[in-house]
């Protein structure tokens, strides 16, 4: 790799790795802290309203909660480096093997709604700085600001009372076995990712917009008029690859959104993701569901906001390579 | 004749929603001619010379008149038509190659993009063209010089691969835009002889823009003087500088004179004296080993090209950044490297003027609230002594007292130096750094500004250190100079000694680069030179 040799990218790519391994461990113990100090506990919540002192207690000592907290850390610890995340306390399955579905699911949910978002709003982002100030600018932006100041659950339920409620295109519940058809996953997916392109497309095309009209003013887009280049190659040669940086990054954000943000469209739909799964597992104090939920959480975020930064350092040749030399 | 004629701009009048920029202005260029276009910032220099090429930035229209380039009337044509004008009849070369070439991608492949998009050269035939044309250019190492990108070369280096690019596509005419404003004088030098080699040799037309009329004068044949988007003067270029007509035109060439400002009696007193300075930034020490002295209500030229220290000094002295050895004592005391450490009198003797009012000024505060703010925290007037103290100090800087009450946005860029330094008296102080607070002014504007200056230094009693690159502007103002190179300083004395006897090799060939009015100046450098 020559392109990589002597420049800053490697010593990048190590410091980031590693703060990246610290801040998951330092979110994995503030998670630890803050569901031991939620009121109430597994053997609680498990017991509910059959629950007197003595069985409390029993079940506490079965389940290990009776431990001092850093004890108790420091156990999960051990035992999530080596790839063992316990057992959930609601459900007596290996965390692992009920977390992995749903987040299979939530993945298929994520890509797909990226899939369309990603291309189509960075697309209107791009007409509409190529339109600056014409109608389509305007219309663009008037509507991209409707769904933005709209709540998500809303465009949800308003998208079921039209394609699913009245038109009866599309069921209104997206529960789907992974075992199902495509057609039917299809049709139960199509509502929840219209959804979450509605709600994520307006913040990736309003700052593609911005990122291309901010390079349109620089010098050298004027020199690429002096010399006679079309506009439309301008912009998409000379002015969006400097843009990329910002724009890059807006979308490894929505990307993050999509897969763990997605909380609200999951109970409006149904949908059985990881969402939902960490919700459930925080009203049971389910703690090691919610330990892996948080570590797993934090872990995406932290790598597509790491590959967020490592792509716009690789597009931008000012920070790729050293100032001498090639 | 008319087969000679390559660009011909007939009663041009451009026009935004709320004013004029171009009034009846008409210009013509023949081959082989170089036409010099003249003028302070605002006068309309670069939209004239972007109308050449039927460019006009937005909210710009041109409202009457005709363009014509190779016999083609350019306001009657259409997009498209207009692009492929540009990418074949001619070329512009601007001001700031550093900011003109996109950072994204090879230099070569900026150079050849033109012959690119007409896809009628292989790429290896193009990568020869720009291998050529980086010989011509006598850029170091043309064979992998194009492999670079924008960062990886210099300015100087920058700016002829820029004339490169302009001679790709064989233009019949070059539009030069300030192209050596941006560049320290040895390396204008060498980038004014290239200029000048190229423009005979491709047998093409030139329009050179510059606010410096010594440039000007060099390189092109005839000189249209421009103001307020008009045309003041104009006439072959030794007629222009050895007999001007109007009064703007005497103004501009009495300007480059020497010798016009009032002599300054500095006394031997040391005010200011800073012993073997090191200051780093860092793993890099930006300033070695400095030693110099400022006398009392004397004037200290410390000039140089960029990067040579100047300003790094500069701030160690104003306590900014910290000297790393040696002693900076004012009068009897020795300060401390940082400014936190120093006394609150000692603050207040020492002030800093930097070279763009814009970034020095908060736009959000009225003037009043800007000069005010020192008054009261050095010397807690308020109320109406504040305010006999603030017309004063208006009355000081020659504005009206009715500013007070602007913000900066309304005010030129004179005027808003004028308030920094209003700012800066308003402490009262000794000792005044004027870090580069002319560069960004106009010939004239700058003119005014020190002699403001100079009437401070008597009225108030004032010593200033006075950083520049702009060694005629040291010569003309300052009582001794100093000169730095690579953070040391190479020379020290008299400012007559040191223009007249210069020792050091290098105070010798900064002297010789700066341009000069003078007939055959730039071509006898050259042959010196070589």
């Amino acid at each position: 790799m020559t392109l990589f040799a002597n420049s800053p990218v490697k010593s990048f790519v190590v410091a980031r790795v590693a703060s990246g391994l610290v801040s998951i461990f330092f979110i994995s113990f503030l998670v630890f802290l803050g569901t031991s100090m939620l009121p109430g506990d597994a053997a609680n919540a498990l017991l509910g309203q059959n629950a007197t002192p003595e069985t409390v207690l029993a079940l506490r000592t079965e389940l290990g909660l009776d431990q001092p907290l850093p004890v108790r850390y420091f156990h999960w610890l051990g035992n999530a480096l080596h790839g063992d995340f316990g057992t959930s306390l609601s459900n007596a399955q290996p965390v692992i093997n009920l977390l992995v579905p749903r987040l299979i699911n939530s993945l298929i949910l994520a890509f797909s709604a990226a899939a369309i978002v990603l291309p189509l709003a960075v697309g209107i982002g791009l007409l509409a700085a190529i339109n600056r100030g014409k109608a389509l600018d305007t219309a663009t932006g008037s509507i991209s600001a409707i769904f933005l100041s709209m709540p998500s659950f809303l465009i949800g339920y308003l998208l079921v009372f039209i394609f699913a409620v009245k038109l009866g295109l599309f069921p209104p519940l997206s529960m789907v076995r992974s075992s199902a058809s495509l057609p039917t996953w299809i049709s139960a997916l199509t509502l929840p990712v219209l959804t979450l392109v509605l709600v994520a497309q307006a913040h990736v095309m309003k700052l593609t917009r911005a990122a291309v009209l901010g390079v349109m003013s620089s010098d050298y887009i004027l020199m690429a008029e002096t010399k006679g280049i079309p506009r439309n190659r301008i912009i998409l040669k000379h002015a969006l690859p400097n843009a990329l940086s910002p724009i890059v990054s807006i979308c490894m954000i929505t990307m993050a959104y999509l897969i763990v943000d997605v909380v609200v469209i999951e109970a409006v739909f149904n949908y059985p993701g990881m969402g939902k799964l960490m919700v459930d597992a925080v009203a049971y104090r389910d703690i090691p569901m919610v330990l892996a939920c948080g570590v797993l959480f934090s872990t995406i975020f932290i790598s597509l906001n790491f590959t967020a930064d490592l792509l716009a350092m690789l597009v931008n040749p000012r920070q790729r390579l050293p100032r001498k030399g090639n | 004749m008319s087969g000679n004629r390559i660009l011909s701009i007939d009663n041009l009048r451009v026009e935004t929603r709320t004013g004029v920029l171009l009034d009846d202005v008409s210009i013509h260029v023949d081959r082989g001619e170089v036409l010099g276009i003249i003028g302070e910032s605002g006068a309309g220099k670069s939209t004239l010379a972007l109308s050449s090429i039927m460019l006009f930035k937005s909210g710009c229209r041109p409202t009457s008149g005709s363009i014509t380039l190779c016999g083609q009337s350019l306001m009657e044509l259409g997009t498209t038509e207009l692009e492929t004008i540009r990418r074949t009849k001619a070329s512009y070369v601007a001001q700031s190659a550093a900011a003109a070439f996109n950072p994204f991608y090879r230099l070569e492949d900026q150079v050849t993009e033109i012959p690119a998009m007409a896809q009628k050269l292989t790429s290896a035939q193009r990568r020869r063209m720009a291998v050529e044309l980086f010989e011509e250019l006598q850029l170091p190492d043309p064979k992998n010089f194009g492999r670079r990108y924008p960062h990886q070369v210099s300015g100087g280096q920058l700016q002829r691969a820029m004339i490169a690019m302009a001679l790709i596509n064989q233009p019949d005419l070059i539009i030069f835009d300030e192209p050596t404003t941006a560049l320290d004088v040895t390396t204008q030098i060498e980038v004014l002889r290239l200029i000048k080699k190229v423009a005979s040799t491709h047998n093409c037309g030139a329009l050179y823009i510059s606010h410096d009329l010594a440039v000007v004068s060099q390189m092109a044949d005839r000189i249209i003087v421009m103001r307020n988007g008009k045309m003041v003067e104009q006439g072959p270029t030794r007629q222009l500088v050895d007999h001007p007509q109007t009064e703007y035109a005497k103004r501009l060439v009495a300007h480059q004179g020497d010798g016009s400002y009032a002599s300054i009696d500095g006394s031997d007193a040391t005010l200011l004296d800073v012993r073997n300075v090191d200051v780093g930034y860092g793993g890099v020490a930006a300033v070695k080993d400095a030693s110099i002295r400022l006398g009392a209500g004397s004037v200290l030229a410390l000039v140089g090209e960029s990067g040579s220290g100047k300003t790094t000094l500069a701030r160690s002295i104003a306590g900014l950044q910290p000297a790393r050895t040696g002693e900076i004592r004012m009068r009897e005391s020795v300060l401390a490297p940082l400014v936190e450490r120093r006394s609150f009198d000692q603050r207040r003797l020492i002030q800093y003027i930097h070279q763009l009012p814009d970034l020095a000024l908060n736009p959000r505060q009225s003037i009043r609230d800007v000069v005010g703010r020192p008054l009261s925290y050095f010397h807690g007037l308020r109320g109406a002594a504040a305010e006999q103290r603030l017309r004063e100090l208006m009355d000081a800087i020659e504005l009206p007292a009715a500013y007070l009450d602007r913000y900066p946005a309304s005010l030129s860029g004179g005027q808003k130096q004028r308030v920094c330094i209003a700012r800066s008296l308003a402490a009262k102080p000794d000792i005044l750094i004027c870090d580069e607070i002319t560069s960004a002014l106009d010939p004239l504007v700058e003119e005014s500004i020190v002699k403001l200056l100079t009437r401070l230094i008597k009225d108030e009693g004032l010593s200033i250190l006075f950083i520049t690159h702009n060694l005629g502007l040291a010569l003309r103002f300052s009582h001794k100079t100093a000169v730095m190179q690579a953070g040391r300083i190479v020379e020290h004395g008299d400012t007559r000694a040191v223009f007249e006897q210069p020792q050091s090799d290098y105070t010798k060939s900064l002297i010789r680069a700066v341009p000069q009015l003078r007939e055959g100046w730039l071509d006898g450098f050259s042959a010196n030179a070589a």
